[in-house]
């Protein structure tokens, strides 16, 4: 029995704000379970109808890279131009490329 | 989201350092898991735990007033930005966790005076028309001192200050309209609303902290883009936007020294009285014990509430329901 | 506002449900600032927000709204006693919603498919009712398979409303339900939710021997004087004032 155990763990919360869109990280909140992580973030991050569909995550759940990782992790795609559509040139006229 | 704290190699503390420099001067924002100067992390948390402890105790003064609001409108409009303030101290305990500052932690510090929280929610609302002078003044001070800071340089920060702003301009018109009401009002109105601005004008001044020359944390907070604007600065817009707010409303505002300055395109008022300031400070102003003590009775009459969920959890979390699935994508 | 007017039927339904409503909202608006954690004072505010929402659109079929809020006597209420019994801990707001909130949702959910104003807007009202009794649900389960002392607590409370639950079956004039249907209903909800949580269900009378319909006859409980005195007394002070 954890009669003294009176703080919840930490939940990220993220939304979808309608139909059509991606989920998007909106902060976290505290709650006991899932259920009700659900109904607080309900509450909480949706009372001005900002959204359509809801996750919760418990925070320690999540794995993220590493600050120091920054450069090997992110760097190499900035080099990369030719994956971006304006790298290629379009002789003028030609239409619905 | 809650991280560990990056590991500390004194070999690198200097990259770090000037990394973390060179982001904060070319206006990046820093992250939750980025190296930061330990005394950046203490300023911040204390700034964002003082921050968010001034919205849930300032869910008191007006809170005051929901079982009596005069009309059925305006118990649900004051019910729902009661229910803001409660969110927004939400959103900025969520701020400071990301810095490793739990928010039973911060609780605690502040059920025992330990972190403090705007000296202004320690005035009472004596009257209905206390609810219109804290949305217009206190609300509007609040803004003032708030927009600057959805550019603050820790991301989270800034991110809740956005979510708040946009959600606070709500709170500021309607404390106008409500005294707006009442000064259209009979005479009894009137004399209330003009009783409210007369008590809450100076606190609301007080709001922006002490003089620039006598502030203890400003210049190292500017440096860092946490603080933007300088404590006078902010005062000084604050009475320049509210002068002519207070013409429209046919109301005083109870300084015989407040007048246009021509030369310096602003408004210049009479002395704050900062022996009161600090009076209130230090604990002795009308509300301080009240205050606090409805604060940790909430939360000491909750415990057992919480409790029962935590033990609740425990023994349920091998199954949470069909909610639990599917969640992917 | 058609069949709202004062002495036909469609007037004493939407004046007893919007005291409902009314009053309700009234003591969960209390909590604020009381909540047993943060998260709890937004929930419980949104409940009184969608409660007091039904309160003012139920009363303007009736009349002006803040005239049937404010100006009425205590006899003039056509609430059931338990919305306004007071707050009590944290147990006894939790069974009084359950209670209430079970029965709201299964009448509104009747409601909703007849005709006239009062079916359009319990069309309306029985999403947040479905979400009221949620709320109640989710927490009695917790609170009745939490700790011992919130089990004691809980148990507690059923027990202490129960009595305050037979004025739900009190046919309100103007609405056209099966009482005896919508009691069953209730009774088989709140027996499952109460099982779940490893509570009993009270035993004892759902009435008391003189005040069983009571509320909705316009005779309330002590504290309601109270809660009309502090509700009323601003506007009452201000006659004729807009506010």
């Amino acid at each position: 029995m954890s009669e003294s155990r009176t703080d919840w763990p930490l939940w990220e919360v993220f939304v979808r704000g309608r139909r059509g869109l991606s989920h998007t990280h909106a902060g976290s909140l505290h709650a006991p379970d899932a259920t009700m992580a659900l109904r607080n973030a309900r509450d909480l991050y949706t009372r001005r109808g900002e959204g359509v569909s809801l996750w919760v995550v418990p925070s320690t759940q999540i794995t993220a890279s590493s600050p120091d990782e920054k450069d090997p992790f992110f760097e190499p795609a900035a080099d990369k131009p030719y994956r971006h559509p304006t790298f290629y040139e379009v002789p003028e006229g030609v239409q619905n490329l | 989201m809650t991280t560990t704290l990056p590991e500390r190699d004194a070999a690198h503390d200097d990259a770090r350092a000037a990394a973390f420099d060179a982001a904060v001067a070319a206006e990046e924002r820093i992250e939750p898991r980025d190296w930061m100067p330990d005394a950046y992390r203490a300023t911040l948390v204390r700034q964002i735990a003082q921050h968010a402890h001034s919205e849930i105790i300032g869910m008191q003064p007006e809170a005051n007033w929901i079982s009596r609001a005069p009309s059925l409108r305006r118990k649900a409009i004051l019910l729902a930005k009661v229910q803001d303030e409660a969110g927004h101290g939400l959103y900025l305990y969520s701020a400071a966790e990301t810095l490793g500052a739990s928010r039973d932690e911060l609780l605690d510090k502040l059920h025992t005076g330990r972190q403090k929280y705007s000296s202004i929610f320690n005035y009472p609302t004596l009257t209905w028309a206390d609810v219109g002078a804290i949305g217009w003044l206190v609300d509007g001070a609040a803004i003032t001192n708030q927009v600057p800071l959805c550019r603050c340089s820790y991301g989270p920060y800034a991110r809740a200050m956005v979510r708040v702003c946009k959600e606070e301009s709500f709170h500021q018109r309607q404390g106008y309209e409500l005294l707006l009401a009442l000064t259209r009002g009979t005479p009894a109105q009137r004399a209330m609303a003009q009783d409210a601005v007369d008590r809450w004008w100076w606190p609301s001044l007080m709001m922006f902290g002490p003089p620039d020359d006598e502030s203890a944390h400003s210049a190292q907070s500017m440096a860092w883009k946490i603080k933007r604007h300088s404590n006078d600065e902010l005062r000084q817009r604050f009475v320049d936007i509210c002068v002519p707010q207070a013409e429209s409303l046919g109301l005083t505002l109870p300084d015989p020294e407040l007048r246009w300055n021509a030369e310096r395109g602003h408004y210049d008022h009479g002395p704050i009285d900062w022996a009161e300031f600090k009076q209130v400070l230090q604990g002795n102003g009308p509300c301080n014990e009240q205050r606090i003590g409805q604060r940790r009775r909430a939360h000491e009459e909750g415990a057992w509430v919480r409790a029962a969920a935590s033990a609740y959890a425990d023994k349920h979390t091998a199954h949470q329901g069909a909610e639990r699935n599917g969640a992917a994508a | 506002m058609s069949g709202a007017r004062p002495g036909n039927p469609g007037h004493h339904a939407a004046l007893a449900l919007g005291d409902d409503a009314l009053i309700l909202a009234q003591r969960l608006g209390e909590w604020s600032g009381h909540a047993p954690e943060l998260e709890e004072e937004v929930a419980l505010a949104n409940i009184a927000l969608d409660l007091l929402g039904q309160a003012r659109a139920l009363l303007s079929l009736c009349g002006d709204e803040d005239e049937l809020a404010f100006r009425r006597e205590e006899r003039a209420f056509r609430n059931v006693q338990l919305v306004e019994r007071p707050n009590g801990d944290f147990a006894h707001t939790i069974a009084r919603q359950l209670y209430f909130s079970t029965w709201q949702e299964l009448l509104y959910g009747r409601l909703a498919g007849g005709t006239g104003p009062i079916a359009a807007l319990a069309a309306k009202a029985v999403k947040e009712c479905a979400y009221h009794r949620d709320h109640a649900e989710q927490w009695t389960l917790r609170l009745g398979d939490g700790t011992e002392e919130s089990h004691r607590r809980m148990q507690a409370a059923l027990d202490a409303l129960w009595r305050y639950t037979g004025e739900l079956w009190q046919p309100v004039e103007g609405l056209d339900v099966d009482w005896d249907a919508l009691e069953s209903a209730w009774r088989a909800g709140v027996t499952g939710v109460v099982t779940r949580a490893t509570l009993g269900v009270p035993e004892g009378p759902q009435s008391s021997p003189w005040a069983a319909g009571a509320g909705r006859q316009g005779v309330h409980t002590e504290p309601f004087g109270r809660l009309l005195a502090e509700m009323q007394h601003l506007h009452r002070s201000h006659p004729g004032a807009s506010w």
